[in-house]
């Protein structure tokens, strides 16, 4: 019997040989990771258990990211919680601001995930790491918890679709144009319960970076996990970096999948996605006139290097809409500093926009940068529900980073093209 | 047995208009149950009894991990959620807390905003007192509702580890 690249990953990490869609398993770990928001309800899970102990402490992450720097009282008690917590039981890998970044940024940079691992992390955003060929999903923090206590999981044996890119994209489309084109072909439940495996010949013309856009996004179609093939930019990314040996799994020739899609690349178009579901895409030549207010480039979706060098391409000598707040919000200390030495954080400010340290603040309503009544932003974070970034009124455009850039500069939804060509 | 008042919501409710990430800087059980559908029904505290059940569309409770949508649903009072069908990670997050959920889209399509609905859980069988049609929902895989007979996840860890 046949198996798809996420089949074979976790029949591996159940220690079985075969496992078929819908089979009930237990899989060994190599990864646990919870935030500021879900690492206190795990941690206090975890202290009413009568079998209080981690199994293994090194593999575990956790990451002071959606609202730190601190943004109020009960938000720093929050992060003390995790703080005390990593202090008392040895967790190394316990990031603070200094050392954090967002988690989905951060741990792949680190190396604290790579191909043919399996990771769970109380955040739906960690189906991210499937870019470097690992099957990674998001979860709870009871299941959080319950990884930290036995350093295992249950999972039921998801399905898959097959999403076949072909051809090359177009300057100005990018991972995020791909992958809100495809929420757009099965909705933001098309995918529920099932893995998304990307393969095709246009594997090979998406950075890194891009791949990890596509997969982050994959729980905006209800999926399991979003997994790419490892190739020569996988394990280029992973070298030097991946702290343990990658491990490389492809999909059987003859592998079931419930559906297949085939995406012509070079036909794409700049996407955006309308209030208020990552299904409502529509491509440049469909936007109409939409004034904003705000535009926030960063996030676990885009905020890595690749994201504010394109941001950096637009803005670089123009200035942004004198009534468009423009947030830059690199994800980790490392991109922040690489766009210092590439001078961008020059650019940026010369624009007018500002810098804010790593985050997720405004992507999910947090802080720096929640929106009032009825005002609109484009952003290049990840969702755009009813009141998800400030007032129940106001609206998010997910978009590119180079659409929000193009965006900033107008004072209106825009795509690069009209910016650079005017 | 369960008996309650519906709440009738659509498809894609998702954990946002649930509990808003303004909110989310606290793991209390009752301070998140003070603003339980903030979002998407703003008289939704006012009006819940305990006992009452939320019936909804497609995708319930798509989008973020938060455990603290679940959470904030059972501590508001509510005993039950029906829908056609769950995001994943939040029918994790019902089955480890220990919110009753099931999957029934007949009862969806029957079941109006404020009729009285009773449902023997172990069964699977929901009944609209108001009308007096009767539906049976998906029953759970034996390993889940090994997890629910135990009390949810981490008792039925405890049990394994002991």
């Amino acid at each position: 019997m046949s198996m798809t690249m996420s089949q074979k990953i976790l029949a591996a990490h159940a220690g079985l040989e075969k496992v078929c869609a819908g089979q009930l398993i237990n899989a060994k770990l190599d990864m646990v990771l919870a935030n500021d928001i879900t690492g206190p309800v795990a941690i206090k899970e975890f202290e009413k258990c009568r079998v209080s102990r981690i199994a293994y402490p090194d593999k575990i992450a956790l990451v002071m990211d959606h609202f730190a720097p601190n943004k109020d009282i009960k938000s720093a008690g929050q992060c003390k919680v995790c703080r005390d917590f990593a202090e008392a039981n040895g967790i190394e890998n316990f990031f603070d601001v200094g050392r954090m970044g967002i988690e989905h940024a951060l741990l792949p940079e680190q190396g604290l995930v790579g191909a043919g691992d399996l990771v769970i992390g109380a955040d739906s955003h960690t189906c991210t790491y499937g870019a470097l060929g690992a099957f990674s999903t998001g979860v709870g923090s009871t299941d959080m918890c319950a990884g930290m206590l036995t350093g295992e999981c249950w999972f039921k044996v998801p399905s898959a679709i097959k999403f076949i890119l072909r051809g090359k994209p177009e300057k100005y489309v990018c991972g995020k144009d791909i992958i809100l084109h495809i929420i757009g072909l099965t909705g933001v439940d098309g995918a529920l319960y099932k893995s998304m495996e990307f393969t095709g010949d246009g594997v090979k013309h998406l950075s890194i970076d891009d791949r990890f856009t596509i997969c982050n996004m994959a729980i905006e179609a209800g999926a399991k996990n979003g997994i790419f093939p490892v190739d020569d930019v996988t394990l280029g990314y992973l070298k030097g970096r991946f702290k343990r040996k990658p491990i490389i799994y492809a999909a059987d020739n003859d592998a079931e999948y419930e559906k297949a899609y085939e995406i012509d690349l070079s036909s794409l178009k700049p996407t955006v996605a309308f209030p208020h579901l990552p299904e409502n895409t529509k491509t440049k030549d469909s936007w109409g006139s939409i004034k904003i207010d705000q535009v926030i480039i960063g996030s676990c979706t885009n905020g890595r290097i690749s994201d504010l060098r394109a941001a950096a391409e637009i803005l670089k000598g123009r200035k942004v809409a004198k009534h468009v707040r423009t947030i830059i919000i690199p994800a980790t200390n490392e991109v922040y500093l690489q766009a210092i030495h590439e001078g961008l954080a020059e650019i940026f400010i010369n624009a007018g926009a500002v810098i804010s340290t790593p985050t997720c603040g405004p992507c999910l309503g947090g802080h720096m940068g929640i929106l009032a009544e009825n005002e609109r932003a484009v952003s290049t974070t990840n969702r755009n529900f009813v009141g998800r970034m400030g007032h129940i009124t106001s609206e998010v455009y997910l978009a590119s980073p180079y659409v929000a850039a193009a965006s900033a500069v107008t004072g209106r939804l825009s795509s690069p093209e009209e910016v650079v060509n005017d | 047995m369960i008996k309650g008042k519906v709440f009738r919501y659509g498809d894609n409710v998702d954990t946002d208009v649930i509990i808003p990430a303004r909110y989310l800087n606290t793991a209390s059980e009752n301070e998140l149950a003070c603003h339980c559908m903030e979002d998407i029904d703003a008289d939704f505290v006012t009006n819940v009894n305990a006992g009452d059940i939320i019936v909804a569309g497609d995708n319930f409770g798509c989008g973020s991990s938060r455990e603290h949508a679940p959470i904030a649903i059972k501590a508001s009072g509510v005993s039950l959620v029906i829908a056609n069908s769950f995001a994943r990670i939040f029918y994790r997050n019902s089955i480890n807390i220990g919110l009753p959920i099931l999957e029934c889209p007949a009862a969806v399509d029957a079941i109006k905003a404020g009729d009285t609905v009773s449902c023997d859980l172990a069964g699977g069988i929901i009944v609209n007192e108001t009308t007096g049609e009767r539906f049976e929902a998906e029953p759970f895989p034996e390993f889940i509702r090994g997890i629910i007979a135990d009390g949810g996840l981490l008792k039925h860890i405890e049990r394994r580890l002991k």
